[in-house]
């Protein structure tokens, strides 16, 4: 049993850990205010305030803390993009989540299992043997395998359905791996907090004031503050805190929907995905079922699930392993994803001077929670977008320098 | 000793017959009717499980289905509610979380390790000593003990209906409130479908009791069963409601069938929750709530303990010891946290001989493995030992929220915290009875009838009623128990998690209940939150000094009950389409492969190896002629007076000029001038056009169109008609010549039919649309034809051209050839961001017209300066050695600039061909690209213009 187990044990009464202070009263003014409490926000806190000296930070947040997205992902973690600025991008999101734990002092469980992606078409079979191609140009691990090869990295995967859907391969991602996303959201909340970060949960944001062009004021149902620097993490909600500045963002929402079974002993080591039947299949830690798929066909800002998408989404998990037919649902869930045209964030410099973007997230933010916190809070806190960011700029629309990403987020998030 | 009581006792069982099944490897005998739970309880059997975390035993809770205490194995189907399933002869049932036996569990020994465990001790180590331990080391420790049932990789088949329903009114709840509003709705003339997920009609009349008098609710409980039979209301028993979807779409499980239903009005009669107290030992087989006391004596014929304490909370406290009474088990007390009688039942215990202790609570049960003595405090600090083996709860309720829940309404509390009430219920739903907060059996009886006459009136069958306002629910706040400093005070029992579970996690910091829930993890089991959710809400209001409606209280979400995977995928086996020419290609020996949504044929080898095969087939095309099923190819029909106006909007090319009986090819573009979906349009009137699309892009295609003519306004007509439709494509030098030895009414002469014509006629008796289009650079006729036809007009061609040497050929010789020709496959050689421009497709871009969807883009994008192009490659004569194939990299000074797009080996040509994105400065013929083989090696390629063969298109106007 590890020590510090034992000695939490044999202390008498509980000594509080204190990971998220209550919210404080809102003061007047601080250096940074960041506009979303999720994992982007927390950890962008967490760096400005170990590694750039800046403490006087109010991270804000309508709901509880990392309540939207962060909460409702389904935890991946991987590098295998399609396009070169994504994958040095993501690359390096994922060394960081390699030492999340050890670097918080609060265990992420980041299980680095290795993500299998199966191809039951020859489509599929084509775009895997790209994105192959193009991490293994950048360094990271990702080769098509074939279907023997499926077998063994999973035993369990139903090869041919009756003749239908055969696997005819796949994409072996050995970086790939999953994390408890609440643990990297508090983990981050926490060591921010210890210096000085100000977390405001249950506040709303409901405007700005904004001259020569510079947002001056952000107003709050607890009331309006200053900020020197804004940095917007909204989530779903990014469009429309974008609106309120004046910005408009090329976002449209989808509800992802996901859900879980009862938990169960542990059959399924990896992150196995098909990218032609949509559906995705991780067991957690605890042993339920994760089972997620692509977003829902229409637009549309809600986070009620729906019964057509479970039955998808059931389908597409009993053609990878029928034998789960039996296996109950416990529970489903929806988030609100914002999608940009080229399924790529929005990182960077936005038309007001002192506001900042860490936006269009979609289905894959949750992987760039670290990356992109300790990214954005390197651009707030000198004043310029690092290079790594650069592809990721909203200009990039004007300019249609798009990174397409479409068909490498479809269902593997 | 057998528990089990005498005649007048047990509904559900039939005593003259006996069943067996083994627990744990033992036999036990039970009546048909009996749960596993309650023939277990008939044998003195009370621990079903070992709890998740500390291995604890436990048993019965509340009877019916609730909690994951009887969660149990069945051979093959893990977690099993054992106070649910039935048993049937021969099951063999073991339970779960135990190493050893359920009375000897090695695993007890956690028990005693909990202050080592604090809530979320898992964040706080276990991943060291090195970076990769909690994967390699702690996590799989940590899932090989979580987990509750084992998943058997084999089980056995089994087989899943579906079915949907509509209905004017469905009533969820078969309790009194709900058969009372589906006679009410169908008497007013309302289609009424009742879901009960018991499997008899009646609810709580059947277990539960009303009064000293048990008489009146058997009156009821009959009068009700026998105006629903007469009223005409479709039953489902043994059926529960899991879910509320938008617009009333609600799933029902019954056995292995999932019925969905679509119902106008709403009625939720589903009753109410009763809630467990949470003291010392409260998960102490022996434990349990009143219901579940009553559920097994009157269901099951089964005497829940011999000497009971009673904890009244509540008026079902006093009810329940009267109902434990008439079973003769001995009441030691019951224990009344209030001062004085508030019900008025005192008078018939005393009269019985019953202690009751006023003004007192539960401070903790004892016993091992199963419960032996309650200790009882009163308010002076008092505390008495009475023995038992029994304690009935009777601590309160809270309406059955879930589905109302997931409707959009809110669930709500006093200030007080002592009563929930479900608000903000939706139009076109209504709750009646206990879900609406009422108690009084009269008063449940007509909430439900008003709620049916509410839904009534919602279909126009009754005038508009008013719910007169609920009459004062007799349900009550359990008195808080005192804190007891030994904990076990369970406030959640699948999860294991103890009063200070709550509060210490309040101290780490997580405040709002949903952290609270997130990093305890209360809530998040089997139950769902179910007898956890109000009490943790409690915990973190007073802890955080708010009141609940500050707090909050947990969202619900659907299932409301576990629910089988298998009801919901659909798991018909044939997941592909076939053409109507699918017959033809099996008995022709295809190689048949799924593609998109259809089975297509790759290749007919006959007696060759499939590679050579293809060539055959390539060359029999550019030869003789070849015959290719294009029945997948999307297909529409575009009628109206703006119909060429709608399709300008949609394509590039001009359309509304186009003339009759031609056919132009069509490119669609998204609003960022990208490439959606190529195919031809063929206008067969003014008014009239026939479109063809990509097979993979049609039904997407269809909803933009149907997007389109609402924002437009067209009068046009769209129809998807893909389906509807064989076609085929004859191709090749000879093709002519095999139309034309066909009886019809088409001339198929060079001069009456040229490049890009269509017509319609008939054709060996079948009605067609031919045009002269193809893939492969060939004459080529491309026929469609209703799909009944098409395997006729097949085999009159095939057998018409036999001589000419006409074969089918399949979808690989396709591609070479299409190939050779340079003609591009969307989807393949495009992908998200392709624009006409980069593919060399500029001609498809009309000038003249104002405006098509994309074109704003496109102007933009074209002088932004291409990003890329499309480009034709060859390799040099020594082959493919460096292994090249489709998605191998162009590179351009060791950085990526592209990929290749199309490849293969083009016996026409003796060579190998492919198509490659390439950097802008790369693209003319005459420059070279560097590829990347997949084995690393690189290769350098001219470009070479396109297309490969037949450079001035002559064949295909032949």
């Amino acid at each position: 049993m590890p020590i510090e187990l034992l000695k939490y044990g044999l202390r008498r009464g509980h000594r509080p850990y204190r990971d998220i202070p209550s919210t404080p009263e809102l003061r007047r003014s601080y250096d940074v205010v960041i506009i979303g409490g999720g994992g982007h926000g927390l950890a962008a806190a967490y760096y400005l305030s170990h590694y750039h000296g800046i403490s006087n930070i109010a991270v804000l947040e309508k709901g509880y803390l990392a309540g939207g997205n962060t909460a409702r992902n389904t935890t991946t973690v991987r590098s295998n993009y399609l396009t070169l600025p994504s994958i040095e991008f993501y690359r390096e999101g994922v060394s960081l989540f390699e030492t999340m734990s050890q670097e918080l002092g609060f265990n992420v469980m980041f299980s680095q299992r290795g993500q299998l992606t199966l191809a039951h078409s020859d489509a599929a079979m084509r775009s895997f043997r790209l994105r192959a191609e193009m991490g293994k140009h950048a360094g990271i691990r990702a080769e098509v395998v074939d279907a023997q090869t499926v077998q063994e990295l999973c035993p369990h995967v139903n090869m041919d359905f009756g003749g239908q859907h055969e696997v005819l391969g796949g994409l072996w991602h050995a970086d790939g791996g999953t994390a408890r996303h609440d643990a990297v959201a508090w983990g981050y909340a926490k060591r921010a907090a210890e210096r000085g970060v100000e977390i405001h949960q249950r506040t709303e944001v409901t405007g700005f004031g904004i001259a020569g062009g510079r947002v001056t004021e952000i107003r709050t149902n607890r009331g309006t503050v200053l900020a020197g620097q804004v940095l917007q993490a909204a989530g779903g909600m990014n469009g429309r805190i974008a609106e309120m500045a004046g910005i408009r963002l090329p976002i449209r929402c989808f509800p992802l929907q996901a859900m879980v079974t009862q938990p169960l002993k542990p059959f399924l080591d990896i992150l196995l995905s098909s990218s032609n039947l949509h559906t995705y299949l991780v067991q957690s830690s605890r042993g339920e079922i994760v089972i997620g798929g692509g977003t829902d066909p229409y637009q549309l800002a809600s986070t009620r699930s729906s019964l057509p998408q479970k039955e998808a989404l059931a389908t597409g998990a009993l053609q990878l392993m029928p034998f789960l037919h039996n296996v109950k649902l416990l529970r489903q869930w929806a988030g609100i994803t914002d999608i940009t045209p080229d399924f790529s964030p929005i990182m960077g410099a936005s038309p007001l001077q002192n506001y900042w973007l860490d936006a269009g997230w979609g289905t894959w933010g949750f992987k760039a929670t670290a990356v992109a916190g300790k990214r954005m809070a390197e651009t707030i806190a000198t004043g310029r977008v690092p290079d790594i960011l650069m592809p990721f700029a909203l200009e990039r629309f004007a300019r249609f320098e798009l990174l397409n990403e479409m068909g490498a987020t479809a269902a593997g998030h | 000793m057998s528990n089990r009581l005498g005649h007048g006792w047990g509904s559900r069982i039939d005593r003259n017959a006996a069943i067996g099944f083994t627990f744990e490897g033992r036999p036990v005998s039970a009546h048909p009717g009996d749960t596993i739970a309650s023939a277990l309880a008939a044998k003195g059997e009370w621990i079903l499980s070992r709890s998740f975390k500390y291995h604890r035993p436990r048993g019965i809770l509340t009877m019916a289905g609730q909690d994951a205490n009887t969660l149990v194995q069945i051979g093959d189907e893990a977690n099993v509610r054992a106070d649910l399933r039935q048993v049937a002869e021969g099951m063999a049932v073991t339970p779960l979380n135990v190493s050893g036996s359920l009375r000897r569990d090695r695993g007890r020994i956690i028990d005693h390790l909990g202050r080592f465990l604090p809530v979320g001790f898992y964040y706080r180590t276990f991943f060291g000593p090195r970076r990769n331990s909690w994967l390699k080391l702690w996590e799989p420790i940590i899932r090989a003990s979580a987990g509750l049932g084992t998943v058997s990789l084999d089980p056995a088949p089994r087989r899943y209906l579906k079915e949907t329903r509509h209905c004017d009114v469905l009533v969820v709840g078969a309790g009194p409130a709900g058969l009372a509003a589906a006679i009410a709705a169908a008497e007013a003339g309302a289609d009424v479908i009742l879901a009960e997920k018991e499997p008899e009609l009646g609810g709580a009349l059947t277990y539960a009791r009303f009064g000293v008098e048990t008489a009146d609710a058997a009156r009821h409980l009959d009068a009700l069963r026998r105006q629903a039979a007469a009223a005409g209301i479709a039953v489902l028993s043994g059926a529960t409601c899991n879910g509320h979807f938008a617009d009333n779409w609600l799933p029902v499980l019954q056995g292995d069938r999932l019925i969905r239903i679509r119902a106008a009005e709403l009625v939720l009669a589903t009753g109410a929750h009763e809630q467990p107290l949470i003291f010392r030992n409260n998960d102490l087989p022996g434990v349990m709530l009143s219901s579940a006391a009553q559920r097994l004596m009157r269901h099951y014929g089964v005497r829940p303990g011999r000497r009971a304490v009673v904890y009244a909370g509540d008026r079902d406290g006093y009810l329940a010891a009267l109902d434990l009474d008439d079973a003769g088990v001995r009441i030691a007390a019951v224990i009344d946290p209030e001062a004085e009688d508030r019900d008025g039942l005192a008078p018939e215990l005393a009269r019985r001989g019953v202690p009751v202790m006023r003004g007192c609570t539960i401070r903790q049960a004892r016993g091992g493995l199963h419960l032996k003595a309650v200790e009882v405090q009163d308010r002076q600090g008092g505390r008495t030992r009475l023995d038992c083996d029994l304690l009935v709860m009777a601590g309160g309720y809270t309406p059955g929220y879930q589905l109302a829940l997931h409707a959009g309404a809110r669930l709500s509390s006093d200030d007080g915290g002592t009563r929930f009430s479900i608000t903000g219920v939706p139009d076109h739903v209504h709750l009646a009875g206990a879900a609406a907060g009422l108690s009084d059996l009269a008063a449940v009886i007509e909430s439900g009838r008003i709620a049916g006459l509410r839904a009534a009136a919602g279909l126009g069958l009754a005038p508009a009623q008013e719910l007169p306002a609920p009459v004062q629910a007799g349900w009550r706040r359990a008195a808080p128990s005192p804190a007891h400093p030994k904990g076990r005070d369970f406030v959640d029992f699948d999860e294991d998690l103890q009063v200070k579970d709550i509060e210490n996690a309040i101290a780490d910091g997580y405040r709002e209940l949903e952290l609270v829930k997130r990093y305890s993890t209360v809530g998040m089991g089997p139950s769902q939150g179910r007898h956890s959710a109000l009490a943790t809400a409690r915990i973190v209001a007073r802890k955080t000094a708010r009141s609940l409606a500050e707090v909050g209280i947990t969202t619900a979400r659907p299932p409301f009950g576990p629910e089988r995977l298998g009801l919901l995928a659909d798991t018909t086996p044939e997941r592909h389409r076939r053409t109507p020419l699918h017959a033809a290609h099996l008995a022709a020996g295809a190689r048949m492969t799924p593609v998109g949504a259809w089975w297509r044929p790759l290749v007919y080898p006959g007696a060759d190896a499939p590679e050579d095969a293809i060539r055959r087939e390539i060359r029999m095309v550019r030869e003789a002629a070849g015959m290719l099923d294009v029945s997948t190819l999307g297909k529409l029909e575009i009628r109206g007076p703006d119909a060429g106006a709608f399709l300008d909007r949609i394509y590039t090319m001009a359309h509304a000029g186009q003339p009759v009986g031609r056919v132009r090819y069509c490119l669609a573009l998204n609003e960022m001038g990208s490439i959606l979906d190529d195919g031809v349009a063929f206008r067969l009137s003014d008014e009239h056009f026939y479109v063809t699309a990509t097979t993979g892009a049609v039904d997407r295609l269809f909803a933009e169109m149907m997007l389109q003519k609402t924002i437009m306004g067209a009068r046009v007509d769209i129809q998807n008609v893909t389906a509807a439709f064989g076609a085929m494509n004859l191709t090749g030098p000879r093709a002519r010549e095999v139309l034309e030895r066909l009886p019809g009414s088409i001339d198929f002469g060079r001069a009456g039919f040229a490049f890009l014509d269509g017509r319609e006629g008939e054709l060996a008796g079948c009605p067609v649309r031919v045009m002269r289009i193809g893939f492969t650079g060939e004459l080529s006729y491309e026929i469609h034809l209703p799909q009944s036809h098409a395997a006729g007009l097949w085999a009159a061609l095939l057998e018409a051209g036999a001589d000419l040497g006409l074969r089918p050929y399949g979808l690989e010789a396709s591609r070479i050839l299409r190939l050779e020709k340079g003609h591009i496959i969307i989807g393949q050689d495009t992908d998200a961001l392709s624009t006409p421009d980069e593919l060399g497709m500029g001609w498809a871009l009309s000038r003249k017209k104002p405006f098509y969807i994309g074109k704003p883009a496109v102007e933009r994008r074209r002088a932004l300066g291409d990003k890329r192009r499309l480009c034709g490659f060859a390799l040099p004569d020594e082959g493919n050695a460096a292994g090249v194939g489709e998605s191998a990299l162009v590179l351009q000074d060791g950085k990526p600039v592209g990929h290749v797009t199309s490849f293969g080996y083009s016996p026409t040509l003796g060579q190998w061909i492919g198509l490659a994105h390439v950097a802008p400065d790369q693209a003319e013929p005459g420059s070279r690209i560097t590829l990347r083989g997949f084995a690393g090696a690189e290769v350098e390629a001219p470009v070479v213009a396109l297309p490969f063969h037949d450079k001035d298109n002559a064949r295909q106007e032949m």
